[in-house]
């Protein structure tokens, strides 16, 4: 079953319960119910199309020439940071402004996670993939640093490993030859925990970044898409990506 | 030794042969040293980066694997369309194909960030990806162009040159339309993204096909001391002019529809007016020395005449392909990914700027070898097999062709 | 043509011939059999002779269910191989050719690439445990602790 499909099915279920068709509903929709409130995934059980991890950036909260964000994710992944032409960047603070009035907004750029990546589309291999809970990421097993992917993503979100790595994090494979991007802190996200770059905007007080769960109806991210604008950066090439943006 | 593998050459000339074989042997030479030494080190010693991700290598390899799809269409021309003076030259133009096809893919292979996983790509395959259609219509280009090189030369398997080669005429049309869709299929940026893309690369394939094939026609003619007929030369290099003349047709359509969208604007003024490197590249070489000038010297009352001058035409039209290819590919990388329109971006990756992009030594070193790869194959074989065009001049005086 | 054909044939022959032999000369020349340093913990979490000849399928099997369905159990985790069998002069099992890794591997001469990207040594956080320390670091996310990312 394909992630919109299953996105149509869940919102039936919804449906379903409201109109008071228990008898018919109850088993499937409980079990939807039960899994949405239940956190944390058994370290046994695979990722699930039931979920679909998403992120909110509010950039009128994102501070100014703030880079914690960015400092937290190289920390976490092991980055050197380093912004070179030839360095990787995981995440980066984009400055943009208006042509028309010289309005100015500041938001951090990373893998947008989209329902239909075009990375994963045109990756020969395979090693370009959406894990079923929405997270796109290399499989650094199956890439052969064609950087075809690079070519086709429409925000520059990956970069390519030029140089010979040591000392990784254990937790975050990286080398050379192979094509990287934002994971969402995917290791962290199956503890049950937020990807470090939310973690660092919320210590740092900004309150810009949040995370959760887009399948979720309760979880914080789906109520603050409900309940404001919000905008997806080239809506024109219907990715639908995961990661949304409020304030421009 | 040397003397007796070189049948049908009018005469030997072993020493110049085993220059050439030095001359190719030397820049494979070059090519195993930087790509080892880049399998080392990494990518850091290129002038690629994570803007300019396709460079120098990439525009060498595919351009052969483009003009090696068309180089192939003499033989299709032959095969398919019965034409006897082109039927004389297929297995040359087979030949061609393969030798240039292996000199691309190499390049492509050479340059991967995982050259070590080759086995990956080739037992893991995205459907949905048309760099993975590419690669088995690159791999099926060596098994139906090889067998179709079988059944032109093996006397007994003639009879089967039609249809094998029909099937290899539509296999590197799909082919080439694939290629071109490696550009046409990306969809974010403004460079690319357009369905013209698979025609216009299909067309300029015949065009630098065929320029490969005049080129190394001439100068085997050349080599044994023969001079091409009059008739022959005439209908070639007309069709290289109708070849090139296509191509420009396309280059031009291409970016009308871009100047009449306003969202390309901005791309378009980049390529044609204030592109530095890629507005010259595209002006000078792929336009003018990759276009007109070749036009002019293929209608020109001196060319029916002069082997040479229609041998300058080719080069001049391969060199414009280069020049074509260097503007698609790193031109396409180089202009911003716009993702906020009307937005001007910055940041510390290079949003909003135009990509800077040096190659290096090592690159060069690397994308030449897919010519010497091709260059020494073709060598060899001409030497070694029966390759020389054998025409068959009383049916072009009835008429009959 | 024939000749030469003969000619290649033979050199071929001849270079395949070598390089199958040069193990065989390896242990000839009296290369000994690899010494292993043991491992930290009380046993494998398989039997000793099971995992010599199929530690690379689990690991292999391990890696595609992480990787791509997000299964991180730890039994056969590549990070649980190296947290009880870095080398303990060199901390990682594949620093050197005594390394756990490397010791075997340079005998059979098989080459791996795990560690073009893998970390060869443990993180400073204890890998068995993440849970007590995914705890602490969700209340304080600047825990120092979190911040083992080797690399600077």
């Amino acid at each position: 079953m394909s992630a919109p499909e299953k996105q149509e099915t869940l919102q039936e279920r919804r449906e379903f319960l409201k109109a008071g068709a228990v008898v018919a509903g109850a088993g499937l929709a409980s079990g939807v119910l039960v899994f949405g409130a239940a956190h944390s995934r058994p370290p046994e059980q695979a990722a699930t199309a039931d979920r679909r991890w998403g992120m909110l950036i509010d950039t009128k909260q994102c501070g100014d020439g703030c880079n914690d964000c960015v400092t937290a994710c190289n920390t976490e992944n092991g980055l050197d940071g380093k912004t070179g032409p030839q360095d990787s960047q995981w995440i980066r603070k984009l400055n943009i402004k208006d042509l028309r009035n010289g309005r100015v907004h500041e938001l951090p750029m990373l893998c947008q996670h989209c329902e239909h990546p075009p990375c994963v589309d045109v990756c020969p291999t395979g090693a370009s993939m959406k894990r079923a809970d929405g997270i796109v990421l290399v499989d650094r097993h199956t890439c052969i640093g064609c950087r075809y992917c690079m070519m086709a993503c429409p925000y520059k979100a990956r970069s390519f490993v030029h140089e010979p790595l040591t000392e990784q994090n254990p937790e975050v494979p990286r080398g050379k030859g192979c094509v990287e991007s934002c994971t969402f802190c995917v290791q962290r996200v199956d503890r049950d925990e937020q990807p470090a770059c939310v973690e660092a905007c919320n210590a740092k007080g900004h309150q810009a970044m949040i995370f959760g769960d887009l399948m979720d109806p309760e979880s914080a991210l789906s109520k603050a898409l409900k309940s404001q604008a919000s905008t997806e950066v080239r809506a024109d090439l219907g990715l639908n990506t995961g990661v949304r943006y409020q304030g421009i | 030794m040397a003397n007796e593998n070189c049948i049908n050459q009018a005469a030997c000339r072993t020493p110049q042969f085993l220059m050439l074989l030095a001359l190719g042997g030397l820049v494979m030479l070059g090519t195993l040293y930087a790509f080892f030494t880049l399998e080392h080190y990494g990518h850091v010693l290129t002038g690629m980066n994570n803007q300019i991700v396709w460079g120098l290598p990439h525009v060498f390899a595919v351009f052969l694997i483009v003009a090696a799809s068309g180089v192939l269409n003499v033989a299709s021309i032959g095969s398919v369309f019965g034409k006897k003076l082109y039927k004389a030259r297929a297995p040359l133009s087979g030949m061609l194909a393969l030798a240039m096809m292996a000199g691309g893919l190499a390049v492509l292979v050479l340059d991967l960030g995982r050259p070590d996983r080759l086995i990956v790509a080739m037992t893991h395959y995205n459907f949905k990806s048309i760099f993975a259609w590419n690669m088995i219509f690159y791999n099926g280009f060596f098994v139906i162009v090889g067998l179709y090189l079988i059944t032109l030369m093996d006397r007994k398997l003639k009879g089967y040159s039609t249809p094998v080669g029909f099937v290899a005429f539509l296999w590197r049309l799909a082919l080439t339309t694939a290629t071109g869709s490696i550009f046409g299929f990306l969809v974010a940026r403004a460079g690319y993204n357009s369905a013209l893309m698979a025609p216009m690369f299909v067309i300029m394939s015949f065009a630098y096909g065929l320029a490969v094939f005049l080129l190394v026609q001439t100068a085997m003619y050349w080599w044994n001391g023969l001079t091409l007929d009059e008739r022959v030369q005439a209908r070639m290099e007309k069709l290289l002019a109708v070849f090139v003349a296509a191509s420009l047709y396309f280059t031009v359509v291409f970016h009308i529809t871009n100047l009449y969208f306003a969202k390309q604007w901005e791309f378009e003024r980049f390529i044609l007016l204030d592109g530095g490197i890629y507005t010259v590249l595209f002006w000078v070489g792929q336009i003018l020395v990759g276009g007109i000038i070749p036009l002019v010297l293929l209608f020109s009352s001196a060319a029916r005449k002069s082997m040479a001058l229609v041998a300058l035409a080719a080069l001049l039209v391969i060199l414009g392909g280069h020049a074509q290819m260097y503007v698609t590919i790193v031109g396409g990388q180089a202009f911003p990914l716009e993702m906020f329109p009307g937005y001007a971006e910055s940041s510390s990756f290079h949003d909003g700027v135009v990509a800077q992009y040096s190659p290096s030594i090592w690159e060069f070193m690397l994308g030449i070898g897919g010519i010497g790869i091709a260059f020494l194959a073709t060598t060899v074989a001409v030497r070694t097999f029966k390759f020389m065009p054998q025409d068959d001049f009383h049916a072009l005086e009835s008429g009959k062709d | 043509m024939a000749k030469l054909a003969d000619w290649l044939r033979l050199v071929v022959l001849a270079g395949v011939a070598a390089v199958l032999a040069v193990p065989s000369f390896q242990a000839a020349a009296g290369v000994g059999l690899p010494k292993l340093e043991r491992g930290k913990g009380e046993k494998c979490v398989e039997d000793t002779q099971f995992m010599r000849r199929n530690h690379m399928e689990l690991l292999k099997h391990q890696r595609d269910d992480t990787m791509r369905k997000g299964i991180r159990t730890t039994k056969h985790s590549l990070k649980g191989c190296v947290e009880c069998h870095a080398g303990s002069q060199s901390g990682s099992v594949a620093a050197g050719k005594d390394d756990f890794c490397m010791a075997c591997h340079v005998y059979t001469g098989t080459r791996l690439d795990c560690w073009d990207c893998h970390a060869t040594k443990p993180g400073k956080q204890s890998f068995f445990g993440t849970g007590a320390a995914a705890g602490q670091a969700a209340a304080s996310p600047r825990n120092p602790a979190h911040n083992q990312g080797g690399g600077q």
